[in-house]
């Protein structure tokens, strides 16, 4: 989204803090996992699921010339991101590598802990307009409500971090701890484009192309969501917000009218759910806005603004260093009106977050 | 979600004349299948049973997911009685073709068993449905997932043009794209058949979802639209449409008003990732709406009446739609009362009638 400058405080609400490698987390590793690390070759989960070369992983501005990975050096965020325009307050960090493909939970736990333990030293400490998520070993709920307890009462972090993608809907049952310990702290859940659980992405199995499961990660946000909701997430922790990172937010209107249809037919089957589902979306749920996916034609872009039926639900966010070459957007916000835009950039965010 | 009217309504303002339901669920009753099956697979059947086959996963809306009213007042299950549909569906709105789409299971993992469950199927619907009762037609059953086995079958009736598509049910065990199913698509273009590609099934046994198996048969309705999602993007990536010029995909039961976003995305994704799959001569929304139709059952019902007619200009496919009922299932959509008044006669005349007629080259 391009801006003027704007006179009230905005606030990024997806920026990537990326790890360069294992090796920056050895500081903040058990002597035990230091060792296997250090016998093994153990390199950590895995590279990334970004691929390296492509502007979806990195505009070309962002990649430093001296070859280190984009968005890997607080310094680089403090000059990209919060002091170019819209010169942000505050800049939400989202990091991950990869813990949910792990199968030992001792190796995600401590990896997990360690990524937080980086974020704490190397980025929340220099820089007071950072705030960070919290990364958890998501596919070991009881690990994940140890790291949450460990980190919530740092203010530093706003939030806790779950991968798009996972092996079992988070709305299932066994997820409920996660939540319940989020909403005791007062931290939103935020579901973050990605994730390598292991499973195929799609329904249909493993697709050829990255550009298909680029594409396709619609599929897999709206799973969760119609699973958070189904699974009463929020009827049991009515103060829980849920935050959908990089996952486009055009999708949500034609995804709740099916929903909405298919809960007065269905509704029998949870009936702890009293309401159309896209009540549940407006009071819970937050969009990041980039990417968008938004039609390219103006018009059309205020007619999916319109359709999202409450100016409450998006969030700014740059996605740095992601380049999605989503000019739709930004034709479609320039010719929204200001106060959709405070909204979106400001107040939502600031409320959501307490900031 | 509609139940047919006890005595005929007059038709709304606005109808065609008649109409053409793209999506009729006749039941093929076990009884029915061995009728047509060689002794071989009779005693196959007899002895091992449609193996590993899965109950419900879930409890569902009804029993069978069918309207409580739609059972044969004569026994069977809903769809299995033709006497019965007549009254129910094909007498009581003006109907003036229903395309069938059988949905007995094809497993697809002892390929010959489930070869000739599709040869017995198809031979039942030509006997039991398609000679009695000229107004219908039927999709082609092939055990898909076998191309040189489903080519066969496609061959076997290309000249039968009671049978107007082969059927594919959307969940299968690898993205449709892949070349694996090719051989089947050159066939039915060969032939000038769609490939009609239905809510369900469970090929490949995947979760039905990209996140795992959900927990609720409510989110499994809800998510079906995905895996036509995944055939969407992957058939279009794949060059699908660059080798087959010709081909044509029908989604029957997968809802509309998804796609519009989704192209959105897959068109914006495609210029940053070209450098991938270099094999695309346009973008991916150009493949879409020349190659693809949509049924519109369950149709989406957005809270106020204009934002459908917005959701039909962002998809811009008005000629592309075909009315369908998915009788006799729970999530009935009837004819008078499923497509919002706001659609105008001329549209109406298109998604009721004109534009099944031109697909399938009804006369």
């Amino acid at each position: 989204m391009d801006m003027e400058i704007p006179t009230h405080p905005v606030i990024d609400c997806d920026v990537h803090a990326v790890l360069p490698a294992i090796d920056a987390l050895l500081p903040y590793l058990p002597a035990y996992w230091r060792e296997q690390i250090a016998q093994t070759g153990f390199k950590g989960p895995m590279d990334s699921w970004y691929p390296p070369g492509m502007p979806t992983s990195a505009r070309a501005e962002a990649r430093p010339s001296d070859g280190s990975p984009p968005a890997s050096r607080v310094g680089v965020i403090q000059r990209d991101v919060l002091g170019a325009p819209p010169h942000p307050s505050f800049a939400i960090l989202s990091s991950d590598c990869a813990v949910e493909s792990l199968h030992n939970p001792d190796a995600a736990a401590a990896i997990a802990g360690a990524l937080n333990e980086w974020l704490v030293s190397e980025w929340l400490s220099v820089d007071a307009r950072l705030r960070a998520s919290i990364v958890v070993p998501s596919q070991f709920p009881e690990l994940a409500v140890q790291e949450i307890e460990r980190r919530a009462l740092n203010p530093g972090f706003v939030q806790v971090l779950l991968p798009v993608r996972s092996e079992t809907p988070y709305g299932s049952r066994n997820f409920r701890p996660v939540f319940a310990a989020a909403a005791r702290h007062g931290l939103p859940v935020a579901l973050h484009y990605g994730g390598a659980p292991g499973n195929p992405p799609t329904p249909v199995g493993w697709p050829s192309f990255y550009l298909e499961e680029y594409a396709g990660m619609t599929g897999v946000f709206q799973t969760q969501l119609v699973s958070i909701i189904s699974g009463g997430v929020f009827d049991e922790h009515p103060d829980l917000r849920l935050v959908l990172a990089e996952g486009g937010f055009a999708w949500l209107p034609a995804m709740l009218w099916r929903f909405d249809k298919n809960w007065k037919g269905l509704r029998r089957e949870i009936p702890w759910v009293r309401k159309p589902p896209s009540e549940y979306v407006r009071e819970h749920v937050r969009l990041t806005t980039a990417p968008s996916d938004a039609p390219e034609d103006p018009a059309q872009f205020a007619d999916v603004i319109s359709q999202l039926g409450s100016d409450e639900l998006l969030l700014y966010a740059s996605d740095y260093p992601h380049g999605h070459g989503d000019l739709a957007a930004e034709r479609g916000w320039a010719a929204l009106p200001a106060s959709t835009l405070r909204k979106v950039t400001s107040d939502n965010p600031r409320r959501l977050y307490r900031l | 979600m509609c139940a047919a009217p006890d005595i005929p309504l007059a038709p709304r303002v606005g109808q065609p004349s008649t109409l053409i339901d793209c999506d009729i669920h006749n039941a093929i009753t076990p009884s029915a299948l061995a009728r047509h099956l060689p002794e071989r697979w009779r005693a196959y059947h007899g002895q091992f049973g449609r193996r590993m086959t899965p109950g419900d996963f879930y409890p569902k809306a009804t029993p069978m997911a069918s309207r409580t009213d739609s059972w044969p007042p004569g026994g069977g299950p809903p769809g299995s009685d033709l006497a019965f549909m007549r009254k129910q569906l094909l007498d009581a709105w003006p109907i003036e073709i229903g395309v069938l789409n059988t949905l007995i299971t094809i497993r697809n993992q002892y390929r010959d068993y489930d070869a000739a469950i599709a040869v017995a199927a198809n031979s039942c619907q030509i006997a039991e449905w398609l000679e009695p009762e000229p107004r219908l037609r039927a999709s082609l059953l092939v055990p898909f997932e076998d191309s040189e086995l489903a080519v066969a079958e496609i061959r076997r009736h290309s000249a039968d043009t009671r049978f107007v598509q082969v059927l594919i049910p959307s969940r299968t065990s690898e993205p449709l794209g892949r070349r694996k199913y090719w051989p089947i698509y050159a066939a039915a273009a060969d032939c000038g058949l769609p490939i009609g590609i239905h809510f369900g099934g469970w090929s490949g046994g995947h979760p039905i979802s990209g996140a795992g198996w959900p927990t609720y048969y409510l989110e499994y309705h809800t998510g079906m639209n995905q895996t036509f999602q995944a055939h969407l993007i992957s058939l279009i990536c794949e060059g699908v449409f660059e080798e087959f010029p010709k081909l044509k995909i029908v989604f029957i039961e997968g809802g509309i008003a998804w796609i519009p976003p989704v192209l959105w995305r897959l068109d914006r994704s495609w210029r940053q990732l070209k450098a991938e799959n270099p094999k695309l001569s346009k973008a991916p929304s150009e493949y879409f709406r020349e190659h693809f139709w949509l049924t519109t059952q369950p149709v989406e019902e957005p809270p106020e009446p204009g934002q459908f007619l917005q959701m039909l200009s962002h998809l811009d496919m008005d000629d592309h739609l075909l009315f369908s009922t998915d009788y006799p299932h729970w999530d009935f959509d009837s004819p008078d009362g499923a497509l919002p008044s706001v659609m105008g006669t001329e549209l109406r005349r298109k998604v009721l009638r004109d534009n099944a007629r031109r697909l399938y080259r009804f006369p």
